[in-house]
């Protein structure tokens, strides 16, 4: 049954991208916890707004876990501690009356804060755009059952094609490696028989944006996959790595 | 009534440009003789897009794959976050895969009909036409659609149609087909015939020589106005359905760029037809900020029910029996019980009218007593747990997470039979059919000024039929739009490039900064959270599902005191300069309250019930809606009058079928 909890809440502030940031500390007092992280978080900056205080800015728009949007790291884990779940997917029934919950933005070089709880994610987007794609122009596609693609490689394209872009695998990486998010969109390719055309220059396309762009190397620690609220598989990275090596054996 | 007396007056005349010959045969007509643009002019036009959704981010990616130089903007920090990712069910063509006696025409009438005859034959024939186009188009980009263990595409069922036409990837087609046309967007990207800008909101459209040329963005990151300009503008901008607050709409959507256009004379037709989505979470609590929807696939296999007995009622309101107490016997399905041929499949609008009916009556089953149940028993005992969450494992473990409870669970047995927990949903705004009037090439009242997808009102009619939006969303722009947008852009007069010096980019960025001045100096008492809840209930309230004369008078008055409390007392906390999300919030909301008003005047002015707009003084005995065709066969359009204070003026464009008759939308047969 719902009831309600109050609780010690940790946020890091952080004016602007060159500024110093601080953790900055607010009491909670009854929320019920049929509220969602972000409700709460609602409330509170109501409460500062009320105040004149400035409000915490953080990244959300869905709502409902599609988006990747929401980014925060709470109590250490990126989106809180509820497996395969979104910050936004957060409910507050997960904690406890008393608790003190630290929520901090995803932390990595190549995600620099922007404000608050906001950080800058431009960088899994650079890497889309060098080779995400089938170079395909819109207009004279075959029919869509010209080419039949079996059930198990179509099932296990649409299961990488589900990472939502959030980063939650780079803030959970202790080196910020992005190979989850990287391997999650080749291999959605590489198991579909329209990526297999270009898929030697895919791999070796979005490696080195992902190289270039500072996110560090992968240490098979597995914490990405963990902490994924997509539940994307470690063996996404398995198969980057021999599209890679395929590919760059072939040169 | 004032503004049907301004009607009388000499009228605009409202010119559709729809093309000669049968309806079957108009579009390949158009394309036969419309202008188009060489290669070579191509790379000397600009067009800005706002909104990277489906039908922007498909239309900017087109539109560059084809040589225009495309500037793309999004209020998100990618573009793709827009929300056409949380389409959950699917996509619909008339491919006919399933030899179920689909057809272009077939698929074109359901959606006619669908929208309660108050579409436009025209554009509806042309968006059945493209719908196999588009799925050709997004296989091809490797869109991972569900298939057959042949490897042949696999289809399901929607609301309004007695054929399986729906494509679908798990509960997250939007996903697919937003990544789809965010791939293409991102190689346009990469080769440099799209510049993307992210996090960049629209405030003004800048008009030279009656012409639109540029628009005034901000840039939300560091609070600066900039300038862009253009050989055309096409907003592709969503909808307008968090007028209401409470709706399954991002937080971030919104109407603001369409109010613009408005404002600049774009005539805005049907806002009263509202979608209210029949299956969300109910609400609960004071302090939520949105609503979930629960995808409209579920009622293939859910079954919908309340109680028989109001004792069973009383008894679930107050929380001493649970829905799997109530044997099958006492369970009144009422959908299936109203509506044989369609059960509970019946569209949208009559799906929700008929929960509220239940819900009015006393039947409501959770404390509110404004919920109704969407049960799996039967599904599970017919096809075993494994095959049902195969199909909807996603929506399960959705709905367990936000309210505790999981679908899925075996909760009782009563004389042999097992019952699951059934999920509790209710009816909740989800999509606005009404948006920018739009003649046949999408281009709106305003030279050189388009609107696509869910932002414009062409295709939808009254109410939208399930998996219809991301059709039309990707049909705008894959198909559409990038030819018609020809036949103005080949206007030589147009081509000299405008600078972005010129006195009317000053004037419109002195204006978009002096609106903002104007709203951050109020210094008021009220967060803007707090007007726009109350903005939500007066809205929920007087023109949610059930309209009448007198709550509308209602609704206007509460509507302008909202808008003197805003005017009056809002208060923005922080600096303007820099980035402030309350301020951005603030100057939303403003057009919000102005949106609200608009679509209480256009229900009011509506004496009749059609597809998501009931008045509840016009229905049959049987609580149908009841359409007045002799008096309202038409389009409303309403026009600015130059200051939010005015009422606006209503203009009519009147409808002409020639391919269907217009009959009374029945699913019971």
């Amino acid at each position: 049954m719902e009831s309600n909890i109050s609780f010690k809440l940790k946020v890091w502030r952080q004016a602007g991208p060159k500024e110093q940031g601080h953790f900055e500390t607010y009491e909670m007092q009854d929320i019920p916890t049929d509220t969602s992280f972000l409700e709460m978080l609602d409330i509170l900056n109501e409460q500062l707004i009320e105040k004149g205080e400035e409000p915490i800015m953080f990244d959300h728009d869905c709502r409902e876990g599609i988006c990747g949007m929401c980014s925060l790291y709470i109590n250490g884990h990126p989106h809180g501690p509820a497996q395969g779940a979104t910050t936004c997917q957060l409910y507050m029934r997960r904690f406890h009356d008393g608790e003190t919950i630290t929520v901090e933005p995803w932390r990595s070089a190549a995600f620099p804060v922007i404000k608050d709880l906001m950080v800058d994610r431009n960088a899994f987007d650079k890497i889309q755009q060098a080779g995400g794609y089938v170079s395909f122009a819109c207009g004279g596609a075959p029919d869509a059952n010209a080419i039949p693609i079996s059930k198990e490689a179509a099932d296990e394209a649409m299961n990488s094609a589900t990472c939502i872009g959030c980063g939650a695998c780079v803030a959970a990486c202790k080196n910020g490696s992005a190979m989850l998010f990287v391997g999650a969109k080749v291999s959605q390719f590489a198991l579909l028989p329209q990526g297999k055309v270009e898929a030697k220059r895919r791999v070796k396309a979005m490696v080195a944006k992902m190289d270039e762009l500072g996110f560090g190397n992968c240490t098979n620690t597995g914490a990405c996959a963990s902490e994924c609220p997509k539940n994307i598989k470690l063996s996404n990275i398995s198969r980057l790595n021999r599209e890679f090596i395929c590919a760059k054996l072939s040169d | 009534m004032e503004e049907k007396e301004k009607t009388t007056a000499a009228q605009p005349v409202i010119d559709s440009k729809i093309p000669e010959g049968p309806v079957a045969e108009k579009w390949t007509n158009y394309k036969a003789h419309q202008r188009l643009v060489n290669p070579a002019n191509k790379r000397k036009l600009d067009i800005i897009v706002v909104g990277t959704g489906l039908a922007g981010a498909s239309a900017a990616a087109t539109l560059g794959e084809m040589g225009f130089n495309v500037l793309d903007f999004c209020i998100q920090d990618s573009p793709r976050r827009a929300h056409s990712i949380a389409a959950q069910g699917g996509i619909n063509a008339a491919k006919n895969y399933q030899n179920d006696g689909d057809s272009v025409y077939r698929l074109f009438y359901d959606t006619v009909k669908g929208g309660d005859y108050r579409s436009r034959e025209a554009n509806v024939y042309r968006l059945a036409e493209v719908s196999n186009n588009i799925i050709d188009q997004c296989v091809a980009q490797g869109v991972p659609f569900a298939r057959e263990y042949g490897g042949l595409l696999a289809n399901r069922s929607f609301g309004g149609a007695q054929v399986s036409r729906t494509f679908y990837a798990k509960g997250q087609t939007g996903q697919q087909l937003l990544l789809g046309a965010y791939s293409s967007l991102n190689r346009q990207i990469h080769m440099g015939k799209v510049k993307m800008y992210t996090r960049y909101e629209m405030h003004e459209i800048v008009m030279i020589n009656g012409r639109a040329r540029g628009i005034i963005a901000k840039n939300l990151v560091t609070g600066e106005f900039e300038r862009f300009a253009a050989h055309a503008v096409v907003l592709a901008t969503g909808g307008y359905g968090n007028t209401y607050f409470l709706s399954t709409n991002a937080m971030a959507c919104n109407c603001s760029a369409a109010m613009a256009a408005y404002r600049h004379g774009a005539y805005f037709a049907n806002p009263a037809y509202v979608q209210i989505h029949p299956t969300c979470i109910p609400r609960h609590g004071d302090k939520q900020s949105k609503l979930t929807l629960m995808s409209e696939s579920l009622r293939n296999d859910g079954r919908i029910w309340v109680p028989k007995k109001l004792e069973d009622a009383k008894a679930l309101q107050a929380g001493t029996k649970k829905g799997s107490d109530i044997p099958e016997e006492e369970r009144d399905y009422y959908l299936e019980r109203r509506y044989p041929a369609f059960g509970n499949l019946v569209p949208r609008d009559v799906a929700s009218r008929a929960a509220k009916e239940r819900c009015d009556k006393g039947y409501g089953v959770n404390n509110t007593g404004q919920a109704v149940f969407l049960d799996f028993s039967e599904a599970i005992n017919r096809l075993g747990i494994d095959v049902v969450r195969q199909r909807y494992g996603n929506l399960f473990d959705m709905y367990e997470e936000i309210t505790d409870v999981n679908p899925g669970q075996l909760a009782n047995e009563i004389d042999g039979v097992k019952y699951y927990n059934p999920m509790m949903i209710y009816p909740a705004i989800h999509y606005t059919m009404g948006g920018l009037w739009v003649d046949y090439e999408l281009m709106t009242s305003v030279p050189g000024l388009y609107a696509i997808g869910e932002c414009n009102f062409s295709d939808h009619g009254a109410n939208r039929l399930g998996a219809s939006a991301l059709m039309q969303g990707l049909a705008d722009g894959y198909f559409v739009i990038p030819y018609t947008i020809q036949n103005y852009l080949n206007n030589q007069d147009i081509w000299p490039r405008v600078s972005t010096d010129a006195p009317e980019f000053d004037e419109a960025e002195k204006k978009a900064k002096a609106d903002q001045d104007h709203i951050f100096n109020i210094h008021g008492k009220r967060s803007v959270d707090s007007i726009h809840r109350e903005l939500g209930n007066i809205m929920w309230e007087y023109v949610g599902m059930g309209r009448t004369k007198e709550g509308l008078e209602t609704a206007l008055k509460k509507l302008k005191e909202i808008r003197n409390e805003f005017n009056t007392n809002v208060f923005v906390p922080g600096k303007e300069e820099g980035m402030n999300n309350e301020l951005d919030k603030a100057w939303r909301l403003r057009d919000f309250i102005i949106m609200g008003e608009l679509i209480a005047y256009d229900a009011l002015s509506r004496n009749e019930s059609c597809g998501g707009h009931f008045r509840e003084e016009y229905q049959t005995e049987e609580g149908e809606a009841k359409r007045d065709d002799k008096n309202y066969f038409y389009v409303s359009c309403w026009k600015y009058e130059g200051s939010d204070d005015k009422a606006p003026t209503l203009i009519k464009e009147p409808l002409k079928y020639e391919a269907i008759k217009v009959q009374t939308r029945n699913y019971k047969k």
